[in-house]
């Protein structure tokens, strides 16, 4: 055999080849990791995009530890309820760092400029923290869960949902909230984190009427002119 | 070009204009660091909540005479789990939205017989005293039929407002056959703790499922009384609520909120509003999931997406970015 590997046929592209190809046009490392933001992006509510993330960084690693130990450990020991104080405030503090972020991002109109997806997958990863939510507090095997899995259920088996996912089974609960929905929110976070990138933050609502008043400047490139993907 | 046309090529293009500093990595470093912080010191100083679970156990003891009423109605099928329908049996049809019944659709994927589950398997995986045996031996060589009379008999008398009422040394001489001796046998069975520990799986080693004590429990006041006491009652905002002076769920609030309405809580027996209040969540759900879809579909939707223009909050935001305007203008 030579040292040249020889392909069946070299025109037809590969799927990988598309992929890479797509990749390097619309998400160079300039875009993926720019050391440089647009000058709009100055403001407090910026900061609760990253607190979000944060938050649920906090989450998983309080959340791991928990797991090591299982659901029980935690009403008999102090580090126990230690690292399910942290779990309960990351949560808490998830939740309220996002909803801010949302409400932030309708009033900036975030999803202008192509960038309805970035929205989508935004509230799509509420909607699934709201879930993840839900399986955690009934596998808290104590009187909460048992008040809210009791409760809950009704909402569930009225929709045809409880059939498939018991909210009153431990177990079926437990593997869910720390594998499943962790794993569905973590995908969720990463796309939505690189539309962001791909598409950059929307500009200002006004930023015509600025540059028209002669304030800031974008120069738009002849290849760049209102294309539409 | 207008200034609409131009916004638009300015929104769809890559930033070309002014630009700041900005290290990704630095920031989210120290945004994690400022987070674990905040989230170390909130724990340190409020902890958090965690009432223990409630034991059959416990309901024996604190209310022995509720948890004997709830037998005799597992056996009679008059309880809210024999009556509750899919997913656990096929003692009711569920919830319903006009001709939409998706709880129905589903058939009993949960399966949870009542009588046998909560009772009859409970008693017979113990050693019992000799009453309560030879009862357990009547029940089980009698016709369902026969069975049905008896508990049915009992579970009438015990409960007539105009007689027993729930007291059962007032319950008339009868033909109950064994259903007394084995409701008392239950009830001493679950306070001596022997119930916890084998309701959800007789005979069985291992158990990771939770749904037969937590609806043999929901039967009776008990856990509804301590969740009344907690605060916790969904016509109370409590399903966002948590034991303590604790932050509960707040993001159900939207949820939450639908199950105040009069319309959702009516006390009425019939007409739309018994309708509506008998089929609160399958009705809630559907107002949530158009709720959701409007707000994962926003940014298409006429009028609602043009709202930041009309109220134009954004130019708190970009005030720095606004004011060269005024500067260079």
């Amino acid at each position: 055999m030579s040292g040249t590997p020889e392909l069946d046929d070299e025109s037809a592209p590969s799927w990988i080849g598309k992929v890479r190809t797509r990749l390097e046009r619309d998400l160079p490392y300039d875009k993926l990791l720019p050391e440089t933001q647009p000058a709009y992006v100055a403001s407090w509510i910026y900061v609760f995009g990253v607190g979000t993330l944060s938050a649920l960084v906090m989450i998983i690693a309080s959340g791991t530890v928990l797991a090591f130990e299982g659901p029980s450990w935690y009403h008999i020991s102090n580090v126990g309820h230690f690292f399910n104080s942290l779990h309960y405030w990351s949560v808490q503090l998830f939740f309220l760092f996002m909803v801010v972020h949302l409400l932030g991002k309708f009033w900036m109109a975030a999803w202008r400029g192509n960038r309805a997806r970035t929205w989508i997958t935004g509230m799509v990863a509420l909607i699934v923290s709201i879930g993840a939510a839900l399986t955690g507090y009934v596998i808290q095997t104590n009187f909460d869960s048992q008040w809210i899995s009791f409760e809950a259920k009704d909402g569930m088996n009225a929709v045809g949902i409880g059939a498939w996912f018991n909210v009153a089974n431990l177990g079926q609960n437990l593997l869910v909230h720390v594998f499943l929905m962790p794993l569905i929110l973590v995908v969720l976070v990463a796309v939505h984190l690189v539309l962001v990138r791909l598409r950059g933050v929307v500009p200002p609502i006004d930023a015509a009427e600025v540059e028209a008043a002669g304030g800031a400047v974008h120069s738009s490139a002849p290849s760049e002119t209102t294309e539409v993907r | 070009m207008s200034a609409m046309t131009r916004q638009k090529q300015i929104e769809r293009e890559h930033w070309t204009g002014p630009v700041r500093r900005y290290d990704i990595l630095k920031e989210g470093t120290i945004a994690v660091v400022v987070v674990a912080l905040l989230v170390i010191v909130l724990a340190a100083i409020f902890s958090s909540p965690d009432d223990p679970a409630l034991t059959l156990k416990g309901w024996a003891k604190a209310a022995p005479d509720d948890m004997y009423a709830v037998t005799v109605s597992e056996l009679a099928g008059t309880s809210g789990s024999a009556t509750y329908g899919p997913p656990y049996n096929t003692g009711g049809d569920g919830q319903a939205l006009g001709p939409i019944t998706p709880q129905k659709w589903m058939g009993v994927r949960q399966p949870v017989d009542p009588t046998n589950d909560f009772v009859v398997k409970p008693l017979e995986s113990q050693q019992q005293p000799a009453d309560v045996a030879a009862a357990l031996t009547q029940w089980t060589s009698a016709s369902a039929d026969q069975q049905g009379k008896w508990a049915t008999a009992y579970d009438t008398a015990l409960n007539d407002p105009n007689g027993a009422n729930g007291d059962a040394t007032k319950v008339p001489t009868g033909d109950y056959g064994p259903v007394p001796t084995m409701a008392t046998g239950l009830v001493n069975m679950a306070a001596s703790g022997a119930l916890d520990g084998i309701l959800a799986a007789p005979g069985q080693f291992y158990n990771t499922n939770a749904t037969k004590q937590i609806l043999f429990l929901g039967d009776g006041s008990y856990l509804d009384d301590a969740a009344t006491k907690a605060h916790l009652q969904g016509n109370e905002w409590g399903m966002m609520n948590e034991t303590g002076n604790f932050p509960g769920q707040e993001w159900l609030q939207p949820f939450s909120f639908w199950y105040q309405l009069p319309i959702f809580n009516s006390s009425a027996t019939s007409g739309f509003a018994a309708t509506l209040t008998a089929n609160a969540d399958i009705y809630i759900f559907l107002l949530i999931g158009i709720m959701m879809l409007v707000l994962i579909l926003l940014p298409f939707i006429p009028g609602l997406r043009s709202i930041p223009r009309w109220i134009p909050l954004h130019k708190l935001v970009w005030r720095d970015y606004y004011n060269r305007k005024r500067t260079t203008a």
